[in-house]
């Protein structure tokens, strides 16, 4: 008897070392993922890296990313002054409004699908709404693409986080004899800014890397611009134009891209956590 | 005053969120209307895309689209779940928030950054190292042997699907973490103090509380492996053709749409055919996150 359970126990033991052991590989695999995938952009990407990358558009000699740089900052950072208020507000008529109306819960679901939505069918999207109309392929274009991106993502952060705020800080100005808009903008947005700064980085960190809804909205373009009204290049579309092409410079120079975006992007997640933390510290 | 401005403001915003999604629904419906008059269902049920002959049909992308989303799932859940494991139970406390975080870290990357480094530092990796070896152990099968057939590809459905494996794996792992997190630390307590051991506590406890929002976090990771597109369009090979044999070339509509839309002239068939793909993926995409969004609040409600 007992040495038929201390077999069993024995078994049993046996079994929980070996799965602790099996999912300890895993997390390992997932972590040298990552650091590969950095390796390699770095490996490749910084021989491939001059100041003619950051100075030279692609026409120049030799070709650089300067237009691509340019279009991006610039898309993204438009993209965002448009959708920032808007996915606020409309986190905040959720937040505040939204207990138990059906069209709050109709806006929730929708915000939900567009969030996780496959990117190119907002390009298909903005292609017939705006790139058909106006007959040809634009920054603007790209920016509206750029802006249905960064909503959601904007809207789930201040709902979310306004939820967060403790009820007797607004009852407390409530009783003060303020209006909703007061509390809102002075008691509700100042006590949830930390988080909707995360979501927005968040935000902003995913749309520069799109590269999907890009394709037939902006579409991308050799030369320098600075005209929204023309066809406009960003980062993610000129590195998959360079991928294509069987030239091996230009294969390297999209490694340089490459590097820049996963920097850029990887250092506005950590900012967004960091400011999580720093928050959770005080 | 003031508020009746600004309730008019935050409804305004929420309509247009609403607005925003119908008319995506209503235009992507109506554009592509044209090329399911012209084929009717059976634009859904043939495999030939041909330009020349105009003759569009949608079953190689649906196919394409469904299996490199399976086979990512089939890869990606089982080891989120011994992630989630790790994370929750293995792992010493001071280490759990830099790993998490970090593994966090690699659903940031940009899809283009995976579909480069899939095409080229993986996909020669996993034809040598994984497909052939695969070849061998199982061709040799009847039925099974079919699937597992044929000379190792680089760019191949199989290809596709380890790619979008790793692509959604951190978000499979933080759904499975933050469900097994909320679990009631006395159920969990209670078990240990009979006797179970960390793994029987997670796999009869843990598990079975958050079961419904953890399928639902598997159906939200099918929902981003249908329609991700830059990675697949890189590796899966970009053959408008059904193969029997995962280790061969193929398309997914998304993948279609890439790198066919561009050359698409207005007006024509093509493009009316690609638009119709596209409301399909939406259709395909809605149904799936609908239901994993159902099944995740379930559960936290």
């Amino acid at each position: 008897m007992t040495t038929l359970s201390t077999g069993r126990m024995n078994r049993r033991l046996a079994t929980d070392k070996v799965v602790k052991g099996i999912s300890t590989t895993f997390a390992v695999i997932a972590l040298v993922l990552l650091f590969w995938i950095i390796w390699t952009l770095l490996y490749n990407g910084l021989s491939a890296m001059g100041l003619s990358t950051f100075t030279n558009d692609a026409f120049g000699r030799p070709q650089g990313l300067m237009n691509a740089i340019v279009g991006s900052l610039l898309q993204v950072g438009i993209a965002t002054v448009i959708a920032t208020p808007i996915g606020v507000l409309a986190g905040t008529y959720l937040a505040e409004q939204g207990k138990g109306s059906w069209i709050a819960e109709a806006i929730r679901f929708v915000n939900d699908v567009l969030l996780s939505a496959p990117s190119i069918l907002i390009g298909l999207f903005v292609y017939t709404l705006i790139v058909i109309p106006m007959g040809r392929f634009s920054g603007w274009a790209g920016v509206i693409a750029l802006a249905i991106i960064i909503l959601p993502v904007v809207l789930r952060a201040t709902e979310d986080m306004l939820r967060l705020v403790p009820t007797q800080l607004r009852e407390a100005a409530f009783a003060l004899g303020a209006s909703h808009w007061t509390v809102v903008s002075s008691v509700q947005w100042k006590a949830a800014r930390a988080g909707i700064l995360t979501g927005l980085l968040l935000a902003i960190a995913r749309a520069a890397g799109e590269t999907a809804p890009l394709l037939f909205t902006a579409f991308g373009n050799p030369q320098f611009t600075a005209n929204l009204n023309s066809p406009m290049a960003t980062l993610p579309v000129q590195i998959f134009n360079l991928t294509l092409s069987a030239d091996p410079s230009s294969i390297a120079l999209a490694w340089a891209g490459a590097l820049i975006i996963t920097l850029g992007v990887l250092a506005l997640n950590i900012t967004s956590r960091l400011i999580i933390a720093l928050g959770q510290r005080k | 005053m003031a508020d009746a401005v600004f309730h008019a403001l935050l409804w305004a915003s929420g309509a247009l969120v609403l607005l925003i999604l119908g008319a995506m629904i209503a235009m992507l419906a109506y554009d592509g209307w044209p090329a399911l008059r012209h084929f009717g269902v059976a634009f859904y049920t043939t495999a030939i895309w041909n330009p020349v002959t105009e003759r569009f049909g949608a079953a190689s992308m649906l196919f394409g689209t469904l299996v490199t989303a399976v086979i990512a799932v089939v890869v990606a859940v089982p080891v989120s779940f011994g992630i989630a494991f790790f994370l929750t139970e293995v792992c010493p406390q001071a280490l759990r928030k830099p790993i998490g975080v970090t593994i966090q870290l690699l659903a940031a990357v940009p899809s283009i950054i995976y579909g480069m480094w899939g095409a080229l530092v993986v996909a020669p990796l996993i034809a040598a190292y994984i497909q052939a070896p695969l070849v061998a152990l199982l061709s040799w099968l009847p039925v099974v042997g079919e699937v597992f057939a044929g000379p190792p590809q680089q760019f191949s459905v199989f290809t596709a699907g380890i790619i979008l494996a790793l692509m959604i794996l951190p978000f499979i792992t933080a759904m499975f973490v933050e469900t097994l997190e909320s679990v009631p630390a006395m159920l969990a307590e209670s078990a240990y103090g009979i006797g179970a051991t960390t793994w029987e506590v997670f796999r009869n406890v843990r598990v079975p509380y958050g079961r419904t929002a953890m399928v639902g976090a598997g159906m939200l990771g099918l929902g981003r492996a249908l329609g991700e597109t830059m990675a697949v369009t890189f590796v899966i090979g970009n053959a408008n053709r059904i193969s029997t044999s995962i280790f061969a070339p193929g398309s997914s509509i998304a993948s279609v749409i890439a790198n066919e839309f561009g050359e698409a002239q207005s007006g024509s068939l093509k493009l009316y055919s690609l638009l119709q793909l596209g409301f399909a993926l939406f259709v395909i995409s809605f149904i799936v996150l609908a239901i994993s969004r159902w099944l995740v609040r379930s559960r936290l409600d």
